[in-house]
């Protein structure tokens, strides 16, 4: 007996210590510079403290020298994934504060644009989703999807990643005699695409067990982090901007805020693939009723803001992102402060990972759809 | 000296006698080992490079691209080419590593490859050691090579390569308990140990088809375990890069990943080997029972191609799964190996001394 108490003793003087780990900030699955310093034990994570600004380029800070509609090219670099959505929210922020009331024919191509963005991130999310798991050919099946979205945004704005397509009154040229067609084309050929994704990943049974109750979130943390977009409302959290505040042509289309409140990896996963179907949806019910006029309405030469402070937030494909204007009445903002989905994200990293595996770590990131840029304005 | 291509036996025992004739047995045993050690390293250079761009043209059809199309037809020489860069880059060493064994390490490895491939049956006649517990001989052999990837983690004094180590060290001790109860199995049915007598049992009939259930459960527990022993397909957690960066070679630069990354190609050959001499008749061609004419026809093809048809299939099925699943979690893979591999496993050695008590294959 004293034996045994004496061994109980010796092995409870065995120090095993937690180690550090600095996952990034050049690492495979942070998809950029982002850095986490990661406290392990064996494979095990006890917690993880992000440390941003590696590629913090003071977005907020250029805004103040220059003018509005310049603005709109910098949001482009942030969430370079949803670039039109920022664009737009920006534009919208110039608008209500001039009270400029923008024709239909631009609110539905800036919806439909929107959708079609979303449907790119979230196709790119679903290809690196994959590779983080280790299924490497996912990253071409999406690829390929997304190929075509940015053929369309090539020829109607110019620019397949960083559109540029708003300006404060409505868009910078028409679109392209092609567009309709195209996007139709483009709908048709994806609706038989997108059961592909599912076959490939969702169903498969390693991935289920890779997501299936890994990464809770409850409703309170996630209200209580901001965590907004899907990786909110997979815990609960009815945030969907396009629901509760709508703006350009979200009031005049139906479509489901997907909710769920399982709160764990997969379900994450899932509402993105709901997601997508619903984008399908919006654009199915406006690509053919797009009012012909004016595709932007006269705005001055230089456009000042009236003082004061103007807040509008848009639903972009990672969750809410805000723009803050405060305006004393020059040509170029007083203050501008940007409210990105990914940084409010990020942070509830450590909720959701912290007691699983190391592996579960990179899978709950990946199903928060970083995009660093945003994180570091 | 008759070449005969149907039957190396008695060209390989002429030419023991023509250097006999011409020197000292000692001195004849030296020469022919050179000689065959010449042409494993030929092999396994040539065969790697092969495998190599196999994998990248499978994987290529597999994510809808062409996979190398530039260097040489069809992309041919890519692989050379990758390799010439590999041996011209600078090596780096971690300052704080062991030296003795970050140097060790990939020598290990590539040494437990080659003494795994000295057994191998590649046609009749044309096998190096045909020992009487050959198949013994390989598993013992081929579970040396983690004690190189443990060093390798080790040494290289990074977190990353350590957990990489580690958790290959877990994955294959484990997974080598399925491969050998599998192989445990078909020993049973074969009721010997020399490779060279396990393929001759298949004349007939391969023993994948002749073994009933039991010999089916265990092919299939082979083709995942021995997909876990080479850190391949879903269960490269060892080297997972997009959690560990590379795992146990992250500090390995230039010649010394290349002997990692020739070692895991040369590993799945042996895996696909194996599986071909166990369970699909090794060199024998595929024959059935009362179909004389196809018989021989199949007959005609020399015992060298069908070898290297079936390894390539088997390797084919490795690299899908690769390419279709993710990647399994540490957790997940010794659960899949301790709860219901090795259970199953046992239960099937079970099933298959039945059917041979009972001579329900006869």
């Amino acid at each position: 007996m004293s034996e045994l108490k004496e061994i109980i003793i010796s092995s409870d003087k065995i120090h095993t210590d937690q180690y550090l780990v600095n996952m990034g900030p050049q690492h495979p699955s942070t998809h950029g510079v982002l850095r986490l310093l990661v406290q392990l034990e064996g494979e095990i994570v006890h917690h993880i403290q992000p440390h941003v600004g590696y590629i913090h380029s003071g977005i907020e800070k250029m805004c103040e020298a220059i003018s509005y509609p310049q603005i709109i090219h910098l949001t482009d670099r942030m969430d370079y994934l949803s670039a039109h959505m920022n664009n737009e929210a920006v534009a919208l922020c110039v608008e209500n504060a001039l009270q400029v009331e923008v024709p239909d024919r631009v609110k539905y191509i800036r919806t439909i644009m929107d959708e079609l963005s979303r449907l790119a991130s979230h196709q790119l999310w679903w290809c690196v989703m994959g590779m983080d798991l280790g299924a490497l050919t996912t990253f071409f099946y999406g690829l390929r999807d997304r190929e075509h979205i940015l053929d369309i945004f090539e020829e109607t704005c110019g620019a397949r990643l960083t559109v540029n397509y708003n300006v404060p009154g409505g868009l910078m040229f028409d679109i392209h005699p092609n567009f309709q067609k195209r996007v139709k084309d483009f709908l048709k050929e994806f609706k038989k695409k997108l059961p592909e994704y599912d076959q490939l990943l969702s169903d498969n049974v390693i991935f289920r067990e890779r997501t299936n109750n890994i990464g809770y979130l409850s409703l309170e943390d996630a209200i209580s982090w901001g965590v907004t977009g899907p990786s909110g409302r997979g815990s609960g959290f009815s945030c969907d901007v396009r629901k509760h505040e709508p703006y350009s042509a979200y009031p005049l289309v139906q479509f489901q805020e997907k909710l769920d409140t399982k709160g764990d990896s997969f379900t994450r996963y899932k509402l993105r693939i709901d997601e997508m179907w619903e984008s399908i949806r919006i654009i199915e019910q406006l690509i053919d009723n797009i009012p012909e006029g004016d595709y932007a309405v006269k705005m001055k030469g230089v456009i000042k803001l009236p003082e004061g402070e103007f807040y509008q937030r848009v639903e972009t494909a990672r969750g809410e992102f805000g723009v803050y204007i405060i305006s004393d009445g020059k040509k170029n903002p007083y203050r501008v402060k940007f409210r990105s989905p990914g940084f409010s994200n990020l942070f509830a990293l450590n909720k959701m990972a912290a007691g699983h595996k190391i592996a579960d770590l990179v899978a709950i990131m990946s199903t928060l759809d970083l995009v660093i840029p945003d994180i570091d304005r | 000296m008759g070449f005969n291509i149907y039957d190396f036996t008695e060209m390989t025992h002429n030419m023991h006698l023509w250097f006999l004739e011409r020197m000292s047995p000692a001195m004849t045993t030296v020469v022919e080992w050179t000689i065959i050690g010449v042409c494993y390293l030929l092999f396994i250079a040539l065969f790697g490079l092969f495998l190599v761009y196999a994998e990248r043209k499978v994987c290529a059809a597999f994510q809808q691209r062409l996979g190398p199309t530039r260097v040489g037809y069809w992309g041919l020489l890519q692989t050379i080419a990758d390799f010439l860069k590999l041996l011209m880059k600078e090596l780096i060493m971690p300052k704080s590593a062991d030296k003795f064994l970050y140097n060790l390490a990939p020598f290990i490895v590539m040494i437990a490859t080659f003494m795994a491939i000295a057994v191998l049956p590649f046609g009749k006649g044309l096998q190096t050691m045909d020992f009487d517990i050959g198949i013994f001989y390989v598993t013992a052999v081929s579970s040396i090579g983690v004690i190189g990837i443990l060093i390798a983690g080790w040494s290289s004094n990074n977190k990353y390569s350590l957990i990489g180590a580690m958790r290959s060290g877990a994955q294959i001790l484990s997974y080598e308990l399925s491969v050998s109860l599998s192989l445990v199995t078909m020993i049973i049915f074969a009721g010997t140990m020399q490779l060279s007598g396990i393929v001759e049992g298949q004349r007939d009939a391969w023993f994948l088809f002749k073994g009933h259930i039991p010999a089916l459960i265990a092919f299939v527990i082979f083709l995942i375990a021995g997909t876990a022993e080479t850190n391949r397909g879903p269960f490269d957690l060892a080297e997972a890069e997009s959690e560990l960066t590379a795992g146990f070679h992250t500090e390995y630069s230039g010649i010394k990943f290349a002997f990692f990354f020739l070692a895991e190609y040369i590993n799945m050959f042996i895996v696909a080997a194996m599986a071909t001499t166990v369970f699909l008749g090794g060199w024998m061609p595929l024959h059935f029972g009362s179909l004389e004419s196809f018989n021989h026809v199949m007959d005609f093809i020399p015992p060298l191609v069908w070898f290297f048809i079936k390894v390539c299939g088997v390797i084919f099925l490795i690299m899908w799964f690769k390419w279709t699943f993710p990647r399994l979690r540490v957790d997940q893979i010794l659960t899949l190996e301790w709860k219901y591999l090795l259970p199953i496993n046992l239960i099937n050695i079970l099933l298959m001394c039945l059917v041979v008590l009972t001579k329900f294959h006869l």
